[in-house]
């Protein structure tokens, strides 16, 4: 037969979009504000969720009910370090995948009462590229970079700092040492995103850490109604 | 990279959309790619045949239309093509901008069946 060309319009993320939207409705409906963290490899994402679920763990409004979900390729070392905050975690290993999708989510969700949180943490797996294509029914996604990467990371991977809603500066404490240069990373980050909002924070000395959680604080109940 | 599994839901929504249309065999798809969609022209048809083989789709040609990334610019209350996307800026006043019009494209737009549904075997 001769070849019949058919018009579509069909998102090829469909399933996933579908998926994630399912999931931001679940966690709008039981209250939960849901905060995805990407970056590259090494910039610090785990020890800053770990000193980021200590300190809400231990804070004297225990109001903030928290957990996270941690996504790595091969170990679970990250969830075993991010138990030691005494908040309930679980691994999502990927295998091969190099980023988590909202069928991972789901399952890993899967037997925990959302309604019993009001803040859940989200770690990608380390990468600046896959993370950005896939919805993972988060209400805000924050991107890291450490000061030893390169003022010029987010002009090497625009896509995933355009599709973040925040941007976090980590190990500050190593900036002199590197002569981190801040006016130009902060050039590079609100050429790819103007507007962003910047927090510079040092997980290891607890520098920025106050006003990272008081962020937090003040967004929780926003996020909410903001994916609702 | 992850262009082999957007090449699976590529493979996977083209044979949706064949079957759909009553189609069992697929010679070509095409695709509109946005310039911020994070994925790779290049990558993405390298790994398209693999991701084909042993579907509707095998042999089948993936014609990528790419989508240039535009902005909405409040300045000059127009749609401006942005001239690169480490630069969200509107190139003719130079206002930065983060209102994305388009540019996030990865949607199948078109297919070409050759065979009918109903006359496929097996």
């Amino acid at each position: 037969m001769q070849p019949r060309l058919v018009e579509v319009r069909r998102n090829v993320l469909k399933q996933n979009d579908v998926l994630a939207a399912a999931l931001r409705g679940r966690f709008a409906a039981a209250g939960v504000s849901v905060i995805s963290l990407v970056s590259s490899p090494g910039s610090g994402k785990t020890e800053f969720l770990e000193k980021t679920l200590t300190r809400l763990a231990s804070d004297t409004r225990p109001d903030i009910r928290v957990a996270a979900l941690v996504g790595d390729l091969a170990t679970e070392n990250d969830a075993a370090r991010l138990a030691r905050s005494r908040v309930p975690v679980r691994q999502i290993t990927t295998g091969t995948i190099c980023h988590l999708e909202a069928q991972m989510i789901e399952t890993a969700l899967e037997g925990w009462d959302l309604g019993a949180l009001d803040l859940l943490f989200i770690e990608n797996v380390g990468n600046m590229v896959c993370p950005s294509s896939y919805d993972l029914g988060e209400a805000m996604r924050v991107v890291l970079m450490s000061v030893t990467e390169g003022e010029d990371k987010p002009l090497k991977y625009p896509t995933i700092f355009n599709t973040a809603d925040v941007a976090v500066i980590t190990k500050m404490d190593l900036a002199d040492a590197c002569e981190f240069d801040r006016a130009a990373a902060h050039a590079s980050i609100q050429a790819v995103r103007p507007g962003m909002k910047i927090m510079e924070v040092s997980a290891k000395s607890g520098l920025g850490m106050d006003e990272w959680l008081s962020f937090l604080k003040t967004n929780i109940g926003a996020a909410i109604s903001a994916s609702a | 990279m992850h262009e082999m599994s957007i090449a699976l839901s590529i493979v996977e929504g083209a044979s949706e959309e064949a079957l759909r249309h009553h189609g069992s065999k697929v010679s070509a798809v095409r695709l509109q790619l946005g310039k911020l969609s994070g994925v790779v022209k290049e990558a993405l048809l390298f790994s398209y045949d693999l991701a084909c083989e042993g579907t509707a789709l095998e042999g089948s040609v993936l014609n990528i239309e790419e989508v240039p990334a535009t902005v909405f610019c409040r300045s000059c209350n127009a749609e401006r093509t942005l001239v690169s996307i480490q630069d969200l800026s509107c190139p003719v006043c130079r206002t930065p901008t983060a209102e994305v019009l388009r540019g996030r494209e990865l949607l199948i737009t078109g297919l070409e069946l050759t065979e009918e549904y109903a006359a496929a075997t097996g």
